[in-house]
């Protein structure tokens, strides 16, 4: 408190707010101006006269995006993939970070290893893509789930983690005739928190933006999820863009709309994650710093 | 006395005493034997021809057919090279980037504005690859783009970046430090918030001006960070973000954008030359671990971190 008084800022302390202030502003602007646009006539946003506030209000791109049938249902299976696969991911990641946490683990230098080999190796997209069809899973929802099961790299900030919380606890604990499944869920799990907060938002994330997969194991649109879609509207018809110069007026509202739509699609398309954001923020640092820890 | 006792515990003793928990790793095993040891068990079809019906293990072998024609094919030079190119240059543009902006946040005097800049740097980096691949293209559109109306603002001609293939890696390299220059700083912030502030007192005593404390505190702070960091992307040299160079790919730009990893998904999985494509892929992956290998024991060698 004290501390705060004590010293002016020098030049060299404005040079530096006023810098960082622009790293700021330069890294938000896009995002600002992509939910001003979505909510701008499409004219004034395609002529340029769009800069910092919206103009020509109105919510005619998202009317559009929720009454479009292949959006919602997308959105639709996108929520089911992230929340079951998150599950699936968290529950199976805590069970194996924990098992490799504990010392007495017979193995446990075989196992580090046999978890650590994947992040450096891997049989690349062919081989496993034969592999998942051998599996019979190609075309089968479920896929989604169960390719990204496990990530090595969330399994060791895990281990690292519960590595670090006092052993004696769960040694007492055990004496009295615990279970390890007792000690986890009693005792690991009501002091891992933060760190199963991390887990959810790196699983969580990573299904939600996930497109490559679905795009090659799936090819039945019911099951495709959310960014298969956004990739059609927002990149495919890309190519309209160019080829469409027949000059019809009609063609031109046309795709000037589409190109309001386009803002107000990556808006709604990350939605869930600016409500959880604020919610996880405090979070990030410390999960990036467990993981950081060499394993 | 109490490790010497169970070390003369017998194997089958140790083993069953954690049963449990090995009911808990089973799930995760499963895991990566099926969906990555057996692809990597999968990898010998780069060595054979692949027919369905014969299946992996089944199929001819034809030894290093494959990688033989790979390197003798007109594409080979235009992949390396381009791969090379991207990943290159991401490296030598992406491995400082984060450390400046870290001693920059660490130098700001005002704690909110560094907390509110922090959260401001991290949102782009939960963007997924088709919104960010999307925004790029709205954004530098030669028609509606916000670019070309800045440029135009200043009294310049409106530019289609889109088309030139020159704007390639320029744009990738661009919109990939804004999506991630403030989630990779993260760690450095980090270990910079970690520095004993003891040594600045000490610093400020011995008449170190703020040019002194960066360099002889925190940057030997962060090295090790920054070496371990530094370990990893090199074995990922040739691992360049395929999902955003595909999106990011069109019929103007593929002599640039056209890299392993996308020639791999288009010729193997979409023409179905799964023995060919798995070939390539090997000879990326084999590249990779040998450069991670390299520089670890050059890291190893030069100071004290390593990754194994």
């Amino acid at each position: 408190m004290v501390e705060k008084k004590r010293k002016k800022y020098t030049a060299v302390d404005w040079y530096i707010t006023i810098l960082v202030a622009l790293i700021g502003l330069i890294i938000a602007y896009p995002l600002f101006f992509v939910v001003i646009a979505s909510i701008s006539d499409p004219n004034l946003v395609n002529s340029g006269q769009v800069w910092l506030f919206p103009k020509g209000i109105h919510f005619d791109g998202y009317k559009m995006v929720l009454m479009d049938k292949d959006v919602m249902l997308g959105y639709r299976n996108s929520i089911i993939y992230t929340v079951v696969g998150t599950f699936c991911n968290v529950f199976c990641t805590v069970m194996a970070g924990y098992a490799l946490s504990r010392k007495d683990l017979f193995g446990r230098k075989f196992f580090n290893w046999f978890i650590a080999i994947p992040m450096w190796f891997s049989g690349g997209l062919i081989p496993t893509y034969l592999t998942v069809d051998s599996l019979g899973l190609v075309n089968k929802p479920v896929v989604l789930i169960l390719l990204t099961l496990v990530s090595s790299y969330n399994i060791i900030i895990c281990r690292s983690f519960m590595s670090s919380l006092p052993y004696e606890l769960q040694e007492s604990a055990k004496i009295d005739g615990a279970s390890d499944f007792q000690i986890l869920r009693q005792i690991i799990l009501p002091l891992s928190g933060g760190t199963i907060a991390v887990l959810c938002l790196y699983y969580g994330v990573a299904h939600w933006n996930s497109y490559f997969n679905p795009m090659i194991y799936l090819n039945n649109r019911d099951f495709l999820p959310l960014q298969v879609f956004l990739r059609e509207y927002l990149l495919l018809d890309q190519r309209l863009d160019v080829m469409e110069t027949t000059d019809a007026e009609a063609i031109m509202a046309l795709q000037q709309m589409a190109q309001v739509m386009k803002y107000s699609l990556i808006v709604v398309a990350s939605v869930p994650f600016l409500v959880l954001y604020p919610m996880l923020q405090k979070y990030f640092a410390k999960g990036i710093m467990i993981g950081a820890v060499k394993g | 006395m109490k490790g010497a006792n169970s070390n003369k515990k017998p194997v089958h003793k140790k083993i069953l005493q954690c049963w449990q928990l090995y009911v808990m790793l089973l799930p995760a095993v499963l895991y990566f034997v099926l969906f990555k040891y057996l692809p990597m068990a999968g990898v010998q079809i780069a060595f054979r021809d692949y027919r369905a019906v014969d299946g992996i293990w089944g199929s001819e072998w034809v030894g290093l057919k494959h990688f033989e024609r790979f390197i003798n094919s007109i594409q080979f030079e235009t992949l390396i090279s381009n791969t090379l190119r991207i990943s290159v240059t991401n490296l030598i543009v992406g491995f400082p980037l984060p450390i400046m902006l870290a001693i920059l946040l660490n130098e700001t005097r005002s704690p909110k504005l560094k907390k509110v800049v922090q959260n401001i740097t991290y949102a782009p980096h939960f963007i997924s690859t088709v919104v960010l691949v999307g925004m790029v293209n709205m954004f530098l559109s030669p028609s509606s783009g916000l670019i070309n109306h800045i440029i135009e603002a200043f009294g310049g001609e409106a530019v289609n970046f889109l088309a030139k293939e020159e704007a390639f890696l320029p744009t990738y390299i661009i919109s990939g430090q804004w999506q991630n220059l403030g989630w990779n700083a993260i760690i450095y912030v980090a270990a910079l918030a970690n520095v004993d502030t003891t040594l600045y007192d000490a610093a400020k005593v011995d008449g170190a001006n703020r040019f002194h404390k960066i360099w002889y505190i925190d940057l030997p702070a962060i090295m090790p960070t920054a070496v371990l960091l530094l370990i990893m992307n090199s074995g990922n040299i040739l691992n360049v973000g395929y999902e955003k160079t595909y999106l990011m790919q069109n019929s103007l730009n593929t002599t640039v954008s056209e890299i392993i990893s996308t020639y791999v998904y288009k010729v193997g999985l979409i023409h179905a030359k799964y023995s060919y494509t798995a070939a390539i892929g090997l000879f990326n992956s084999v590249i990779n671990v040998t450069v991670l290998i390299i520089v670890n024991k050059i890291a190893k060698k030069f100071s004290d971190t390593s990754l194994f």
